[in-house]
């Protein structure tokens, strides 16, 4: 179990507990389970309490947690017959994108998404969820595949953001997320997007320009990382805690911006503490999403999603 | 933020400091160094007449010289809620948008008008970096919406002028919202059947790049501008390596594929007809039925240059 800063607290009583029963494994004539079993108990206050009133700088370090479900736990859980699409059939395959088609609830789909990795070894592979041009041109064209097979689309976002290299901007990178969104616009079919960890700005809008938008409890989605942010307008990347307050981020935030549909529930400690659990709830918010849509035909997703997002910065935050 | 004074060097400085130059009347071009006088350098549309350096114009002025006759109407932008998140940094961002304002007499970062260029009707966006960085928030997004419904309205080509550090930060995720909702702007041209052109000028950086300023029918940029998605530093930063001479700049831009042409801002006006007509099936422009181009040289000039009274004939609505 990887420990957060402000969860240290938690991790020294839960540590204690985890002692104290490996003691007692090796020693057959101690019990501790009393103990132990009171040490349990304070560490779910504690946890309770630590998770109650989050700060948006915790919601950051809670959606970057390397132990959350990612973008591949998610597609072998709620989907099946995955069969992954790969390349852009212009330069490479980009494996910070997975993609291709599945069934969600046995009905055919095109499911995309950012996929971080989770080991050392896999996040080199996957570029630690930070697309090139490639990624979303991939995209671009699962995107066109489920518009011509009129399949739903399913998105989970999941990214620090659009990789700063000098292949990637070379390659056009602006150009290729601006097509990614022009594409999420035109395309005649259901388009569901749940941002599961970080939606890191334009790399993740061109994911989640969709008819319905979901985040997970203690996920984020920012214009900017609050470290960015705050070593432009405060001169002093340390202050990220101040920026990551004002720039309003976290779900519940965005919900009442009307810039997303609905927050999913993450079980207690969030959902590296029980992953089964989170990644059911996505599933459940997946389906009853796709249901929403389900009967509207093509040119009416089409107008509906423009409007979403004309729409959208009519109201802003009570003060 | 003004980037036209950070070229005073000390040393230079110094040799002109005794003859105490007012500084609204002559400017250094930072790229060469030559000492320009205000009239001149407007009616070269702010570009150095030694070392032809592109320097930043402002919307209303490039628009002046850019219309038949300094003559266009500006269109109206729905004003959006202001400060929808309460930002606060190091300073109230309502006292970050009235010092802007002060500073630029502008309303905001972007300016849209309609008119004729070479008898041809064009509604024309023009991004202002002098108005906090040409920062991209609710109102830019409104101002592109209005542009492109405009231009459809019209049934004419929209030609927008490129310029911005990025998103708008104080607005938060409503800044990052106008990619989606300027793409859709774009979507509206697309499916009128109306070009769309984009003239890229520097800088053009972040998520307006990765939105409306690359989905341009026909993609145009200012000599040497700066246009990238993630900025020079912070790939630096990412990738521990210097990056090559003129790395994305309008001219490897071109190299590498990714903008149409690159024009110096001189020809553009005459380009842009050029390009809007033959998009539009019209027949060429009869140079002779155009009022008189501009001196290039700032000989014969008129009594106001264009750029030096921005408000000349602009009919304000
Ligand atoms: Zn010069």
């Amino acid at each position: 179990m990887h420990y957060l800063e402000f969860e240290k607290p938690l991790a020294e009583i839960e540590g204690k507990a985890e002692e104290l029963r490996a003691l007692a494994r090796s020693n057959s004539e101690m019990d501790v389970e009393k103990e132990a079993a009171a040490l349990d108990r304070k560490a779910d206050g504690l946890l309770k309490d630590l998770y109650k009133g989050l700060t948006p700088w915790q919601k950051c370090l809670v959606a970057r947690h390397p132990d959350r479900p990612h973008c591949s736990d998610y597609i072998n859980a709620l989907f099946t017959e995955y069969t992954p699409l790969a390349g852009d059939r212009n330069f490479a395959d980009d494996h910070a994108v997975m993609g291709g088609l599945a069934r969600f609830n046995d009905a055919p789909v095109v499911v995309i998404g950012h996929e971080k990795g989770n080991d050392t070894k896999s996040r080199i592979e996957r570029n630690f969820g930070m697309a090139r041009p490639e990624g979303y041109r991939k995209a671009i064209r699962l995107l066109d595949l489920a518009h011509r097979f009129r399949l739903p689309v399913v998105t989970l976002v999941d990214t620090p953001g659009a990789y700063p290299g000098k292949g990637a901007e070379e390659r056009g990178q602006s150009e290729a997320i601006a097509r990614a969104t022009l594409k999420c616009l035109e395309i005649g079919v259901p388009l569901v997007s749940v941002v599961i960890g970080e939606g890191g700005s334009g790399g993740a809008v061109a994911f989640a320009t969709a008819n319905r938008i979901a985040m997970l409890e203690h996920s984020i989605y920012s214009v900017i990382s609050p470290e960015g942010c705050a070593s432009i307008l405060w001169k002093d990347a340390n202050k990220m805690q101040e920026a990551a307050e004002a720039l309003r981020l976290t779900a519940q935030d965005l919900q009442q911006l009307g810039v997303i549909d609905r927050v999913v529930k993450e079980p207690l400690g969030g959902a590296q503490r029980k992953p089964k659990d989170a990644i059911e709830a996505v599933g459940t918010a997946i389906g009853a999403m796709l249901k929403e849509l389900g009967s509207k035909k093509p040119e009416a997703l089409i107008r509906d999603r423009r409007q979403k997002f004309l729409d959208m910065g009519a109201k802003g935050l009570a003060a | 933020m003004n980037w036209i004074s950070n070229y005073v060097r000390p040393k230079i400085n110094s040799l002109f400091s005794r003859r105490e130059v007012p500084e609204n009347l002559w400017t250094k071009c930072p790229e060469c160094g030559t000492m320009l006088f205000h009239r001149e350098l407007a009616d070269n549309l702010n570009v150095c007449s030694s070392c032809d350096h592109h320097m930043a114009i402002t919307p209303r002025a490039r628009f002046t010289a850019l219309f038949d006759g300094g003559i266009f109407t500006e269109a109206k932008v729905p004003e959006p809620i202001a400060d929808p998140l309460h930002f606060r940094d190091q300073k109230r961002y309502p006292e970050r948008m009235r010092a802007a304002q002060r500073q630029t007499g502008e309303k905001e970062a972007m300016l849209v008008a309609e008119g004729e260029i070479g008898r041809t009707r064009i509604v024309a966006a023009g991004q202002d970096f002098s108005f906090m960085a040409g920062s991209m928030g609710l109102y830019v997004g409104n101002a592109i919406i209005a542009a492109a419904e405009t231009a459809v309205k019209r049934k004419c080509p929209l030609v927008l002028f490129s310029a911005a550090g990025g998103a708008r930060m104080q607005e938060g995720i409503l800044s990052l919202m106008q990619m989606p909702r300027s793409t859709v702007a774009v979507q509206m041209l697309k499916e009128a059947g109306l070009p769309y052109i984009v003239v890229l000028t520097h800088p053009t950086t972040g998520g307006v790049t990765a939105s409306y300023a690359m989905l341009g029918d026909v993609q145009i940029a200012e000599p040497n501008a700066l246009i990238c998605f993630a900025g020079p530093r912070v790939i630096e930063q990412t990738i521990r390596e210097k990056l090559p001479e003129g790395f994305q700049r309008a001219e490897y831009l071109l190299d590498h594929g990714m903008i149409d042409r690159v024009t110096h801002r001189g020809h553009l006006r005459e380009e842009l007809i050029s390009i809007v007509r033959l998009l539009t099936g019209q027949p060429p422009a009869v140079k002779g039925d155009l009022p008189p181009p501009q001196p290039a040289d700032g000989a014969a000039k008129t009594d106001v240059p264009p750029a030096a009274a921005p408000e000349t004939g602009a009919a304000k609505t």
